[in-house]
């Protein structure tokens, strides 16, 4: 058996578990690391500028694959700052292996330089961490590290490895296991069948059904399945934040987001619903407005691989636990065979009702009560030049909430963006790391000029490695949610939500390498658009100038239930 | 509701800051923990007394069953059981009318005394966690000096066994 160091074998498991790109920054508990990395071309290290980006490009690039990311930073103050990139990928249960230095094992609780506990700080936002003990233990805790990060509820995993386990004159025999066995996780990799017959069994008796689809089809890749399940049925489909793209944007079925910025006939189809079939969704408080008055009429069948999931804010009816993939694929075997389907003139009249609801377009937007350009505007129009092909890389805030209302996706795993955490300086590391391992595809970063210097400094990285993104930066001179929330709660007392003293972003981008544009107009905007996606190999910045005073609607009415919502500042349901 | 529930946890250095991280960070109540090695060395046995209603306890188990350290968890209180708790009470007992009220109030409870000085008497007692407090109540005559008490362990009756 071949004999490598601590730190050879970390690099050669990473080779051997198939990674080709890993997302990091050097010091002095990852120098054996690094130097590892160095004499090796299997896998390639990108150098980001700040840790956060680090975690962020292998959040992306996870989302996109499926495929667990890979972070590597040094202890103390470098696993601090990848702290919020792992708690965003924990919310969102994306799969990424985190490998983080540690000091020596001897100094380990004595306040040495650079040292923090980072399995205590890491625990309550992820999925699994592990400390490595003895250098013979690496290849089997990162198999495991990766087993964990990938099954089941995907996850981030951390692995603190303090600086002698990776000590270049200590070798060790190196294998890297081919399986992984642990008494204490057994994932379901199918649905409970009863269970899963019981819920068509209710599914087709239903007079209004909606089938909401949440972040576990894209995450499990159901979205084939979930789509053959819509069209076969003809029922309604709502998703959630996390869903955008499992049915495509266009489908006739598809009657959009649900939710506090849902559109209006989708949270309508679920108010009056009678049967709701949940896959892969877990109710939080940002899909449900008030518990007590959720969905009053509805029976409610939920699909989660996480049994905690399920029954959690929202009682289910029948629970099925199970990967959305499996479960589909048994649902749609039921409907199949099954001589029962749904009423037809029952579905017609819901249709009907839904198609009144879609004919109000309840919160859409005007364009004649300000000379500005509107944010949603900007999204229609990347939407037109990239033909809901892109990946679509947010930020947060309004423009988060716009490009998910207005951008039609066609296809899962396009729309990338920080649902449960709300991580602003997400948008421009989550677009590099996806148009890193995609670079063929229209990869747009949608940000505002508040979240976009939350980790600006990473468009050195775009420069150093070539990672052409399209920044569409929504500038309305203020921080526009809490501009928003104050205008409607605090008789708009703007408390610190002004962006005084911004940069000249078009002169910022160019002195980084890049190509700055500034648009105010929108006549000259679809225009200064498709000349930025003309330019495939050069990273373009956007910077549009957009009616700060904008709201985002429909937005429910706090603690309401699915239907109370504002359609505009001076209109409620 | 009070519920007793007993976890088989891999022993891990860190497993247990894990379970009682979990009961902090989702706000779940801990009335007592007991944990101790058990007698496959790889596994630890823990106990937590907690209180809430279905929902939340329901939450507990899904969430501890989560823990990768966690190896299995049963709820005593959803069937018969056994709870247990041992305490050791030092009181004042410096003339003879309270050493004698002491002894008979301890014998009452099958209580022992495991330790005597002039002025002090140390008395042991095992039983459920309401018993114990009964003792406290009943000799709240008495000048108490110290409690410890070790938190509730917990078995099921019968048959059922938690094991691997």
């Amino acid at each position: 058996m071949e004999l490598l160091s601590g730190a050879e074998m970390v690099v050669r498991a990473l080779k051997d578990e198939g990674v080709e790109n890993i997302y990091g920054y050097p010091g002095g508990s990852v120098l054996h690391l690094y130097d590892a990395l160095f004499q090796q071309e299997d896998v390639k290290h990108i150098l980001v500028r700040h840790e956060q980006a680090a975690t962020h490009m292998a959040d992306a690039y996870a989302r996109a694959t499926g495929k667990a990311g890979v972070a590597l930073v040094t202890s103390g103050p470098g696993a601090t700052n990848a702290v919020t990139g792992i708690a965003t990928a924990y919310m969102d249960s994306i799969p990424m292996v985190v490998i983080t230095g540690q000091v020596m094992s001897h100094l380990i609780g004595e306040d040495a330089f650079q040292e923090t506990d980072m399995i205590g700080i890491s625990r309550p936002v992820v999925k699994h961490n592990f400390s490595v003990q003895h250098p013979e233990e690496i290849p089997s805790i990162i198999k495991k590290a990766f087993h964990i990060a990938q099954t089941g509820r995907p996850g981030p995993v951390v692995v603190d490895i303090p600086k002698d386990m990776t000590n270049p004159t200590d070798r060790y025999p190196y294998e890297y296991p081919k399986n992984v066995k642990l008494r204490s996780y057994n994932p379901v990799n199918r649905g409970h069948a009863g269970q899963i017959k019981k819920a068509m069994d209710l599914f087709l008796t239903a007079k209004r059904p909606v089938i909401l689809a949440g972040g576990g089809v894209v995450i499990g890749h159901a979205s084939e399945e979930l789509r053959e399940l819509i069209h076969l049925t003809n029922v309604p489909c709502t998703n959630t934040l996390m869903a955008l793209g499992a049915l495509a944007g266009r489908d006739q079925n598809n009657v959009g987001m649900l939710g506090m910025h849902g559109s209006y006939e989708a949270n309508m189809v679920m108010h009056h619903a009678d049967v709701i079939l949940n896959i892969g969704a877990r109710f939080d408080d940002r899909v449900t407005n008030g518990t007590d008055k959720f969905c009053p009429t509805a029976k409610i069948i939920h699909v989660d691989i996480d049994p905690a999931s399920i029954s959690k804010t929202i009682r289910a009816d029948i629970p099925i636990v199970g990967p959305a993939k499996n479960v589909l694929d048994e649902m749609l075997a039921i409907v199949k065979a099954s001589n029962k389907q749904l009423d037809a003139e029952a579905l017609k009249s819901w249709w009907e009702q839904i198609e009144e609801w879609r004919g109000r377009h309840g919160g859409r937007y005007r364009t004649d009560d300000s000379e500005l350009m509107k944010p949603q505007q900007v999204i229609e129009t990347l939407d037109m030049v990239t033909g809901g092909d892109a990946y679509v890389c947010s930020d947060v805030g309004q423009h988060q909430m716009y490009a998910a209302q207005y951008y039609k996706f066609n296809h899962p795993n396009r729309w990338i963006n920080s649902g449960g955490l709300g991580t602003m300086g997400f948008g421009l590391p989550a677009a590099m790391g996806v148009k890193l391992n995609f670079p063929e595809a229209d990869v747009a970063c949608v940000t505002g000029e508040g979240s976009i210097q939350m980790n600006i400094q990473e468009l050195s990285t775009c420069n150093q490695y070539d990672i052409p993104v399209k920044v569409i930066c929504l500038n309305n001179q203020s921080l526009g949610m809490v501009r928003q929330w104050q205008d409607m709660n605090y008789e708009s007392r703007h408390s610190q939500s002004y962006m005084n003293s911004l940069p000249d972003f078009v002169k910022l981008v160019e002195s980084y390498g890049h190509v700055g544009m500034k648009v105010d107009k929108f006549s000259d905007l679809e225009a200064a658009m498709r000349e930025a996606f003309a330019l495939k190999d050069r990273l373009v910045f956007m910077d549009v100038a957009v009616d700060p005073y904008e709201h985002v609607y429909p937005m429910q009415v706090p603690r309401g239930s699915m239907r109370d919502m504002w359609l505009s500042k001076t209109e409620r349901t | 509701m009070r519920h007793i529930i007993s976890v088989l946890l891999e022993n891990e250095p860190g497993a247990l800051s894990r379970v009682v991280g979990l009961f902090s960070q989702r706000n779940f109540n801990i009335e007592s923990l007991t944990v101790a090695p058990t007698d496959d060395e790889t596994l630890s046995r823990l106990t937590v007394t907690t209180q809430g209603d279905d929902r939340v306890v329901e939450q507990i188990t899904k969430q501890l069953n989560k823990l990768i350290d966690v190896v299995k968890v049963v709820d005593l209180t959803e069937g018969e059981h056994i709870e247990r708790e041992l305490m050791m009470i030092k009181l004042k007992a410096n003339n003879g009318t309270v050493r004698a009220e002491i002894k008979r109030t301890a014998d009452i409870f099958r209580g022992q005394v495991i330790d005597a000085t002039q002025n002090t008497f140390t008395v042991q007692l095992i039983g459920s966690s309401s018993k114990l407090d009964a003792f406290i109540e009943a000799l709240s005559g008495a000048s108490i000096l110290e409690v410890v008490r070790s938190g509730v362990s917990g078995i099921a009756r019968g048959e059922k066994v938690l094991s691997l």
